[in-house]
């Protein structure tokens, strides 16, 4: 699987970390609400098709990516930064 | 400053090696006496960040993935986004850097003692070069001037194209002679020269 980094260009999977699923929102630090936070941690929806996911570039520039992978096909239809994604609202939480 | 001591010890060996019977294929170096710094800009401090460089260095870079220049033994080049590296042969190039760099534009960190500069030149560096990365080496794909982080064998690496035969390799000093057999052994096949 080659992962196309916005900075770097094309690279081997070798060179990336899988941070996990980039779709899941943290809830509130302030909740006591143990079934969502037990969601949050522990409950994945492993959807065939396409998912967004956060990948470290940790064997090039260090960044964290958003990429949208067909998890049946391993297809990618789009990498980004993470950061810009947070900002925008689209990326899910941090890693 | 410079580091003074080289962590190839007895696998540095001046002359010539493997099948240098049909030829040089490769010189290889180590370079000794450069400072190697690393610069970091904040977020909206890269314009800055670049002119700081070019102040110091006289290398002035455009702002886009992996661009750099270099001249003679000084270099500079982008590896990561608002990440860079600057070679001199200066002991006083993080003085410099620190003074034209304030802290509100970026960071400086001299990795001099932390990474051993090896040049690799010569008609056959794109080819023994990519037995080891697994990144594209022709000019078209890798530009002279610009950079690269990449992995050898899970192992980071920086390298800079400086002309259409010579390559900048930093590698981790302490993985540096382990890396300097391995290069040897990717050269033995076109013949190399150490000096
Ligand atoms: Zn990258």
């Amino acid at each position: 699987m080659i992962i196309k980094c916005p900075y770097c260009g094309p690279r081997d999977v070798i060179e990336f970390t899988y941070q996990g699923d980039a779709t899941r929102q943290r809830p509130d630090p302030a909740s006591t609400d143990q079934a969502a936070w037990n969601a949050y941690v522990y409950d994945r929806a492993n959807p065939m098709g396409g998912h967004r996911e956060f990948w470290l570039h940790s064997g090039g520039c260090r960044q964290h990516l958003v990429v949208t992978r067909d998890m049946a096909t391993h297809v990618i239809s789009s990498v980004g930064f993470a950061r810009d994604a947070v900002a925008s609202g689209k990326g899910g939480d941090r890693p | 400053m410079a580091e003074p001591q080289s962590p190839l010890g007895h696998t540095f060996v001046p002359g010539d090696h493997g099948n240098s019977a049909g030829g040089i294929g490769l010189v290889l170096t180590e370079r000794r006496d450069v400072s190697i710094v690393q610069v970091t800009a904040w977020r909206g401090t890269i314009p800055a960040v670049l002119t700081a460089i070019g102040d110091v260095t006289g290398l002035n870079l455009a702002d886009k993935p992996g661009a750099g220049r270099s001249a003679g033994e000084k270099s500079a080049f982008g590896f990561a986004p608002g990440r860079y590296f600057v070679v001199a042969p200066s002991a006083d190039l993080e003085d410099r850097l620190r003074r034209a760099i304030p802290l509100e534009t970026g960071t400086i960190i001299d990795l001099t003692h932390g990474r051993t500069a090896i040049r690799v030149k010569g008609p056959w560096s794109e080819w023994v070069l990519s037995k080891l990365f697994a990144i594209d080496f022709s000019e078209h794909g890798f530009p002279v001037g610009f950079g690269r982080a990449t992995l050898h064998h899970d192992i980071h690496a920086n390298i800079q194209r400086t002309d259409a035969e010579t390559f900048d390799l930093y590698v981790f000093r302490t993985f540096a002679r382990s890396f300097w057999q391995t290069l040897g052994h990717a050269a033995a096949e076109v013949g190399y020269r150490v000096e």
